[in-house]
């Protein structure tokens, strides 16, 4: 039945009215950084035990990383490790995670959080600047390398930050908080030359 | 020309950049690297500030962030107004305006200085003796006066129009103070390879280097030295180097807060660039390279403008090129003052004789003062400064008494010699120990991974300085290295000293000639106004631990902290103790160093950026509609829709009559949401609910309350169950992150065995509700997969399917008490759904409705709300909640709380309705309820109003409230006392309309 | 701002990341409706505020999610340890006197 209600809540939709994103569009520049919103994606939160690792990672066609602070990626889906059973899965490739789940008979919860979270590309040479203007974590490479990801603070908000690459970042933030993140990283972003 | 006192020859600045600038509003001349403070020397002026008690003249003391007396206004324009900035830190731009502060009418005449005359009323601790009676004059007299009378700037009353910026930063070795010391040990770090951060107040890096002429290092200047140096670290990738930066405060496990002056230098400050920046800064290891800061000499009248530290006059010349005076004395207790005035005496200044306290001391220095032609006195003391805007003479005795002689000078140097600066090593919470021998506190017991090195330290001379911190900076690298990047060795070469200066030790206190006359002002601590009578009298009367003499005489406390006055108080006390010095013990330094702008502790936190503003998919509709939003913590929701010429009573009587008449439809997307997934997802609801939720069928709704531990309610909400294993929770607005936090908690930490999860939907879902007699039409034309007969979705029931072919969780629940709807859809389409909803509403004459409506909608049903009609001391008996309580468990979080004797005494507040007898009075919210409105004051209350409306629907006012006993008061009459008049209400059941419920099917 | 490991996310984090949780080791009753008043004010309302070493309760509130137990001593304010929620109390703390 849980199965079935997942499956049900995520079935395409063919809908009749406009999609319409949180700050869709918006980007900012400067110097050295690049702030923009990205499109909307596939998420899910899911949680499961140890167990259950092996045959969700197949399911969704990800490795599911064990070990914090990491991440893993295949075919335009992301799996982020939040916690030691969680993880935030992210599908840019218009693939419905959620779905690929329903079919796992291994215990575990997965639910659909595709329009709680928006992201936003931080990128250039004063992406992790930009960042450390509110985020108090060493995002340094040595200590926060390409393809690493943490749920963390920025200025007064939670994000989950992932590194795509040395000078570019993904912040994931709740819908109605992205507004404060999108200024504060713009903010962050007149200062990110130094 | 930038001034008559400036020497071609002498200083490092370049005299083809003049900058001009005015200073209470007379315009000057002075050159680029300038600060304001060696520009009005160069120009000759000395007198720049009154002092803070007295008001006294006070002229520039040092040439640091230490400085006491120069504090002036610095204005750009109306909102750029700084006041107590210290002339001696401020670098000078072409047209910046000075104004001095704490005078009127002027500077050279100022009718506060009658306080001087007047000093024997302020002597120490005169605050707590002169303003003792009467009591009540204190608030309306003392206070104001004093207040009026205090401070020394005026601070800026429009906002600050500039930004500020922040940044956390990692490295593995942090060095503070960039002098000789702090650049050794910052090369050695950085060839190693690690991060390091090296950060130094000054404009320029190099400390003492700026004026120790004498000083050569690696075959060169110490002064050039030390730019190559800082130019080569500069350009390493590792490497970050920030001038015009204090570390104001030590932390935590090496977390430091530096604050970088980034634009207050320039003439015309980019719109870009922040005004100061923010450096939280985490360090594996810090090297305090922070330096020594000179003693002036405590003797009477020792604050005349143009009596200053000899190493301030020295910086003035060899760095800025300006003579302090053109006939000039030196009093001193240390060789370093001799240093100065060798080098005033080869720029071509008289100087008039050194006055040396001490009987004999030898040394290299002494020879060359007098191979010059110096006139040197040993033995002597300096008792009393003649002149008054500026100094013109001194007055010198044999220390042991003799015959006075008056010497003619229009400037004294003075040194007692140099005070480790400790002070970030004392806010590591680091001890401090005494040298006997040298009288000097330096770091005893580190309490972090930190490391002083050089005149910080204690350490004499600038090849040993060099040498500590050179191989400081190695070990520090290394040391942080040793954890994850593995070792590496330096690959430079330790700097060679070619030259230096060594200095003797100098003495802490007070001078003969002093004291103990209490005509006497020698001056211990400048900013404060604090002389050594002061501290002597402290002591007499009774004040034996420094803190208290500290407190008692405000030695100090001023904003430089006592950077030139610790010292000398302490031995001034200790003496008049009779104790040694390390027994009296020195005061705690705290942070800041120096003050630091709230713009820079505020930084990026304003405006849009104070607090986030949450705002729901919907918001852009309700906005358009002209809604009026409130906050309910950091959501904005739309309050009432007002059309036309309505107010919020007019609005918010519209909305409730056409939800009970049509339909209304809301935004609920803030109710918190959370899906409780797992096998043993009932399992968890009944621990954490009071209700039973194992027999919740799929497909149906209850409604929960969750208490705390000590049961009392803590939280409320309508909780769908999806599938066995899936439910559909939701709370309150407000008590969203909480009621998450308190399952997470039992869930991981009590009840760890349950195979459930939790996740937050809140945002993920937008919530429309669709309530009243025409929801269901409203409704039903958009849904798809969903029978929408009562039959198949009944009162309290859940169903998945589409609306306007999205996704959503529909829910058939209730807080109107009317026929009502839950529309989740996900937040996207949110607006979206609401817009065709509204489209399909409009053919049913459906309103809008906000929050007020939805209040006092709910308030004719007698639904609570958490937070507003309980406060944390409700159970759910207090509440008439007491069906929700499944009396089977053998457990919930909450159940053996709600059964502590107090919880089921007698007498205990409930919840109850009231009306007032004239129904056309509305109840004031927190109004207090008697029995007897004729009992004397105080009387004895009863309750309070929890709720009060004015409801459209009942034609009269509606009250909720807690009262002692409520229910056994049905129909009795109570009292409301108001400020104008007592109210009547007759107490009542909760529900106002609509009694047998029958309008949820209507 | 202090650092405090996380046994999940095994390394130090930043204090901004964290949220405590009260002292540790009270376990709640199996037969919680059965408690004695007496017993029950000992669970829920004495806490042993002590000077010195405690143990306490940490949620890594804006990382892994996860509450752990810490032992901090209270004076001066450093971490001894952290470890698992569910895990004993540590019979050896690292560089404490016994």
């Amino acid at each position: 039945m849980a199965k079935a209600a997942a499956k049900k809540a995520t079935t395409a939709a063919t809908p009749s009215v406009g999609r319409r994103p949180a700050l869709a569009g918006r980007t900012t520049s400067a110097p050295a950084v690049k702030v923009e919103v990205l499109p909307p994606a596939e998420r899910i939160s899911l949680r499961a035990p140890e167990a259950s690792v092996a045959a969700l990672s197949k399911a969704l066609g990800v490795t599911l990383p064990k070990k914090p602070k990491t991440s893993a990626s295949k075919a335009g889906r992301t799996a982020l490790w939040l916690g030691p059973d969680e993880w935030l899965v992210i599908d840019e490739a218009g693939n419905d995670p959620l779905a690929d789940c329903a079919g796992v008979s291994a215990l575990h919860s997965a639910v659909g959080i595709s329009h709680r979270n928006v992201a936003i590309a931080v990128t250039g040479a004063g992406a992790a600047a930009t960042i450390n203007a509110g985020c108090p974590q060493d995002l340094s490479l040595d200590a926060f390398p390409v393809g690493a990801c943490s749920r963390t603070i920025l200025g007064k908000t939670e994000i989950v930050l992932l590194r795509n690459a040395a000078d570019a970042f993904r912040v994931e933030c709740w819908r109605s908080f992205s507004d404060y993140v999108f200024t504060f990283l713009s903010e962050g972003s007149r200062d990110a030359a130094v | 020309m930038s001034g008559a006192f400036r020497i071609p020859s002498a200083g490092r600045l370049s005299q083809a950049k003049t900058a001009r600038f005015s200073f209470d509003g007379q315009s000057y001349a002075g050159i680029e690297g300038d600060t304001l403070a060696s520009a009005l020397l160069a120009n000759g002026v000395h007198l720049v500030g009154r002092s803070f008690k007295y008001h006294r003249p006070r002229g520039i003391l040092s040439a640091g962030a230490e400085e006491p007396n120069a504090l002036v206004e610095i204005k750009r324009d109306a909102a750029r107004k700084t006041p107590n900035v210290r002339a001696t830190v401020q670098e000078l731009y072409d047209g910046l305006a000075a104004q001095s502060q704490n005078r009127w009418p002027s500077l050279s005449f100022d009718v506060g200085a009658v306080n001087d005359i007047a000093s024997p009323f302020f002597s120490a601790g005169f605050y707590y003796k002169t303003f003792m009676w009467p009591k009540a004059a204190w608030k309306s007299l003392y206070e104001p006066k004093i207040r009026a009378a205090a401070g020394l700037g005026v601070s800026p009353d429009q906002p600050d129009p500039d930004h500020y910026s922040s940044r956390y930063a990692h490295c593995d070795v942090l060095v503070l103070g960039g002098g000789a010391a702090g650049v050794a040990a910052a090369l050695a770090a950085a060839e190693t390879g690690v991060r390091v951060i090296l950060a130094d107040e000054q404009a320029e890096f190099g400390g003492s280097l700026r004026f120790e002429s004498g000083a050569r290092i690696d075959g060169q200047d110490g002064f050039a030295w030390a730019q190559g140096a800082v130019a080569k670290l500069a350009a390493m990738d590792n490497v970050r180097v920030l001038s015009r930066t204090t570390a104001f405060g030590y932390y935590a496990q090496n977390f430091v807060g530096l604050v970088e002056r980034v634009s207050d230098h320039l003439k015309a400050p980019g719109h870009d660039l922040p005004r100061e920046r923010l450096w939280q800064v985490r360090a594996r290891r810090v090297v305090l390279a922070s330096g020594a800061i000179e003693r002036h000499m405590v003797f009477a009248d020792n604050d005349r403008p143009g009596i200053m530290l000899a190493g301030a006059a020295r910086t003035y010349l060899n760095h800025y090129g300006v003579a302090v005076g053109k006939n000039v004395g030196v009093y001193t207790a240390n060789d370093s003052a001799y240093a100065a005035a060798i080098d005033l005496k080869k720029a071509g200044v008289n100087v008039a004789a050194i006055v040396d306290l001490r009987d004999n001391p030898t040394g290299p220095v002494i020879d060359e003062a007098r191979a010059l032609g110096i006139e040197v006195n040993f033995g002597r003391a300096v008792v009393r400064a003649g002149g008054k805007l500026r100094v013109s003479s001194m007055t010198v005795q044999p220390k042991n008494g003799g015959g006075e002689r008056t010497i003619p000078v229009d400037a004294i140097l003075m040194s007692a010699g140099w005070t480790p600066s400790v002070h970030l090593f004392s806010q590591s919470r680091g001890k401090v120990a005494f040298n006997d021998e040298t009288k000097r506190f330096v770091p005893g017991t580190y309490a972090q991974d930190c490391v002083s090195v050089g005149a910080c330290n204690g350490t004499d001379g600038l090849s040993a300085s060099l040498d500590e911190a050179y191989a400081a900076g190695a070990k520090a690298a290394r040391d942080a290295n040793a954890r994850d990047y593995g070792a590496k060795a330096a690959k430079g070469t330790k700097p060679k000293v070619d030259a230096s200066e060594s200095w003797s030790r100098g003495m802490l206190g007070a001078a003969p000639g002093a004291g103990p006359d209490t005509t006497v002002k020698a001056f211990v601590d400048f900013q404060n106004d604090v002389t050594a009578k002061d501290i002597r009298q402290a002591v007499h009367e009774g004040m034996h631990s420094i803190e208290h003499v500290k407190r008692f005489t405000t030695n100090g406390m001023a904003t430089d902290q006592g950077k030139t006055s610790n010292m000398h108080g302490l031995a001034i006390a200790a003496e008049t103790l009779g104790k040694p010095i390390p027994e009296v013990g020195l005061t705690t330094f705290r942070a800041p160093y120096t003050p630091v702008t709230f713009g820079a502790i505020v930084s990026h936190a304003r405006g849009p950026l104070f607090d986030p503003t949450r705002r729901t998919a919907i918001h852009p509709w309700a906005e358009a509609q002209g809604a009026v939003f409130e906050d309910v913590g950091q959501w904005k929701r739309a309050w009432y829709f007002p059309k036309t010429g309505e107010d919020m009573h007019a609005a918010v009587d519209r909305e409730c009559v056409a939800v009970r008449t049509k339909a209304g439809l809301f935004d609920a997307s803030t109710l918190g949401k959370i899906e409780v997934v797992g096998p043993d997802a009932a399992k968890f609801m009944e621990l954490l609910y009071t209700n039973p939720w194992e027999k919740l069928e799929p497909g149906r709704c209850r409604y929960g309350i969750m208490l705390r531990e000590d049961g009392f309610i803590y939280d409320d909400g309508v909780v769908g169950r999806l599938a066995p294993d899936r439910f559909h929770v939701t709370t309150t607005t407000g008590g969203a992150p909480r009621v998450m936090n308190h399952m997470e908690d039992y869930l991981q930490t009590e009840f760890p065995h349950l195979n459930v999860w939790l996740t937050s939907i809140t945002e993920q879902w937008a919530v429309i509700a669709v309530q009243g007699p025409k929801s269901r039409d409203i409704i039903a034309p958009l849904v798809e997969g969903i029978d929408m007969s009562d039959e198949a979705l009944p009162h309290m029931s859940v169903r998945e399917g589409k609306i306007c072919g999205v996704p959503t969780r529909l829910f058939r629940m209730s807080f109107t008490g009317e026929r009502g709807f839950e529309v989740n859809v996900p937040a996207d389409y949110g607006q979206a759904v609401w817009e065709a909803l509204w489209a399909e509403g409009q053919k049913h004459g459906a309103a809008a409705y906000g929050t007020e409506a939805m209040h006092v909608l709910r308030a004719e049903k007698g639904y609570i709300i958490v937070g507003q009609d309980t406060d944390g001391t409700v159970t759910p008996n207090d509440a008439g909640l007491d069906w929700a309580v499944g009396k089977k468990k053998a457990d919930f979080v909450g159940i053996r709380g709600m059964a502590r004797p107090d919880l089921v005494a007698k007498g205990r507040k409930q919840l109850v309705g009231l009306k007032t007898k004239d129904p056309k009075v509305v109840l004031e919210e927190g109004a207090q309820i008697v029995e007897d409105p004729k009992q004397a004051i105080p009387m004895k209350m009863i309750g309070h109003v929890t709720s009060s409306y004015w409801s459209q629907n009942c034609g009269r006012s509606i009250a909720l409230a807690l009262v002692a006993g409520g229910r056994d008061r049905m129909g009795d009459t109570l009292y409301v006392p108001m400020p104008n008049g007592v109210v009547e209400v007759e107490v009542t059941g909760m529900v106002f309309f609509d009694e047998t419920g029958g309008r949820l099917n209507g | 701002m202090l650092l405090i490991r996380c046994p999940y996310c095994e390394e130090e984090r930043p204090e901004l990341e964290f949220r405590n949780a009260g002292e540790a080791h009270i376990a709640r009753s199996a037969n919680m409706a059965g408690e004695s008043d007496d017993d029950f004010e000992k669970f829920f309302f004495i806490r042993s505020n002590p000077k010195g070493i405690i143990h306490e309760r940490w949620r890594h509130m804006h990382g892994c999610a996860r509450f752990f137990n810490a032992v901090r001593d209270t004076v001066t304010d450093k971490f001894i340890m952290t470890y698992k929620a569910g895990e004993p109390k540590p019979s050896k703390l690292p560089g404490v006197a016994k």
